[in-house]
């Protein structure tokens, strides 16, 4: 069983690193989005360490949500979709597999860019370690989360557009509490409240997800 | 009380009457929509009936 | 006990349920229209003013009842939803489609009763309330609902489909809802609440009730309505339908 899911994960990630601009696709929008609020709000040190948290999480919920797309769809179009439909492996496990393989791919590189990012927010360091963290907590519950949007979405027109209304409301708990962990920080409270609770939406989203997208995905392919 | 100034709502008339408004008018416009849906509906199949009638024979 | 089953499941098949829809339709046209003209009378003849917030509470009558039904409508989707998951009965996923619209317009009413509270009672047409902010995201989620909804042709697997989506919402829905209100208190945006912000009196509370009656029985009506539509539309080929009586003339 976890052969399958070693085997999956490896041909997945084999597969990324064989399209490498997709891999760039994400996290330089990333980038180019948290760079371009400041020149929409001006170079005020104290307003953008304000709004950095927020900038950056929603930043983060938009460049998940356009990796999405292609999290099923080229396995959808070459078949090999319908035959992991009939193998007799668990499918969630095997949903889990390309899921931590989307993440490693399009979710980990912007986590590891976030606090290079954030200098140029004037963010404390200990912010920016809380910022780190919480991405790190955060990200794998998106792309859990938007994997059902995903495989709900498979195939249809106006795909990419669809999965956005479909997931962005589920994403808002993970934006408050992400958000709201650096602000806290950053304020002096400390966030670690807020990043137990992320810890507890990842575990549930761990659990409950795979089964809905793996549902979801017998659904579409049928 | 006079009905201007029942229609007047103590100064409140605009909030009053838009929230009334607006909640009448959606439940209005919404049966109606429903009658032409059902009216298109039943309108294309039996178009679609008498074709099928008209090959039969 | 065997008996029983045979029946409901009877009832579950479109050819049996589209007459008996039929017939409800203007039974609960007739009850709503007679709750929500009581309730029309009582909230403006009956209930008094308030004295704190004169006239303008009047909307209370319509904000709550609809907020009230925009919840419920999104909690009987999901009963149908389940239902239509587990039994694969083809009704429920009609039942499901033919609610959504009924729960997106109570949830924009909602809204826009909401604002137009806002404005006199806060000062601006939109404060960052945690009810509000939920209401908002309920919103979006039958937004989302309708959207699959129309991108899906296979009628099978919109049903599926969104029955799924329902689910997953409606299991989300107390997260999300606790978090905004986290999020909420932290940032403490005016949180005047709406509802307990001047005592109730007995008198406001009962046609608050007999107006959320009334849209009961309004949405019941007109998602029946709907319903037969859907089968119509669905069920063209068969030809119980060929046979109806408003399809043959």
């Amino acid at each position: 069983m976890f052969s399958a899911f070693r085997t999956l994960l490896g041909r997945d990630l084999l597969l990324a690193m064989r399209r490498r601009s997709d891999l760039f696709t994400t996290l330089f929008f990333f980038v180019i989005v948290v760079s371009l609020f400041p020149l929409g709000i001006g170079p005020e040190m104290n307003t953008l360490r304000m709004i950095a948290p927020g900038v950056f999480w929603v930043a983060a919920l938009l460049a998940s949500m356009l990796a999405l797309e292609r999290l099923f769809a080229i396995d959808y179009e070459d078949g090999a979709l319908e035959q992991m439909l009939l193998t007799p492996q668990p499918l969630s496990l095997l949903v889990l597999a390309k899921v931590l393989a989307h993440w490693l791919v399009t979710g980990l590189p912007l986590v590891l860019m976030a606090p290079l990012l954030g200098l140029q927010y004037d963010l404390s360091s200990e912010a920016l370690g809380v910022m780190v963290v919480s991405l790190l907590l955060g990200t794998p519950a998106l792309s859990l989360i938007g994997a059902i949007g995903a495989a709900l979405t498979l195939g249809l027109r106006g795909g990419g557009v669809l999965v956005s209304l479909l997931v962005l409301p589920l994403y808002i708990p993970v934006l408050i509490f992400g958000s709201g962990a650096v602000e806290a920080t950053a304020s002096g409270l400390g966030g670690q409240g807020h990043l137990s609770m992320l810890g507890a939406i990842l575990v549930l989203s761990l659990l409950f997800a795979p089964l809905a997208a793996s549902a979801a995905l017998r659904i579409s392919a049928e | 009380m006079s009905v201007a100034e029942f229609f007047n709502m103590g100064g409140y008339a605009l909030y009053v009457w838009g929230s009334f408004g607006a909640t009448a008018l959606l439940m209005v416009i919404e049966p109606i929509m429903l009658r032409s849906y059902r009216h298109n509906v039943l309108r294309r199949i039996s178009r679609l009936a008498r074709i099928k009638a008209e090959e039969r024979v | 006990m065997s008996s029983r089953f045979i029946n409901w499941f009877k009832f579950s098949s479109p050819a049996t349920f589209y007459p008996l829809a039929g017939r409800m339709v203007p039974v609960f046209s007739l009850i709503a229209a007679a709750l929500i003209a009581v309730g029309l009378y009582m909230s403006f003849f009956v209930a008094p003013t308030d004295y704190k917030q004169g006239e303008g509470y009047r909307i209370i009558f319509v904000h709550v009842p609809a907020a009230w039904m925009s919840m419920f409508i999104y909690l009987v989707m999901a009963f149908w939803a389940a239902l239509g998951l587990v039994f694969n009965t083809r009704l429920s996923g009609m039942m499901t489609r033919a609610l959504a619209p009924t729960g997106a317009i109570f949830a924009f009413l909602a809204l826009w009763t909401g604002a137009f509270w806002g404005k006199p009672m806060w000062g601006t047409w939109w404060v960052w309330d945690a009810r509000l902010t939920s209401e908002l995201i309920l919103l979006f989620l039958y937004l989302g609902y309708l959207a699959l909804q129309g991108a899906i042709d296979d009628n099978r697997r919109a049903d599926r489909a969104g029955a799924l989506l329902v689910l997953v919402g409606v299991v989300n829905i107390p997260i999300i809802h606790y978090s905004v209100k986290w999020w909420n208190t932290l940032h403490q945006g005016a949180s005047v609440s709406i509802s307990s912000g001047s005592s109730m009196s007995a008198i406001m509370l009962w046609t608050m009730l007999i107006m959320a009656l009334g849209f009961w029985a309004y949405t019941i009506a007109v998602a029946l309505s709907r319903v037969r539509s859907i089968i119509l539309e669905r069920e063209a080929d068969t030809t119980w339908v060929q046979e109806l009586a408003e399809v043959r003339s």
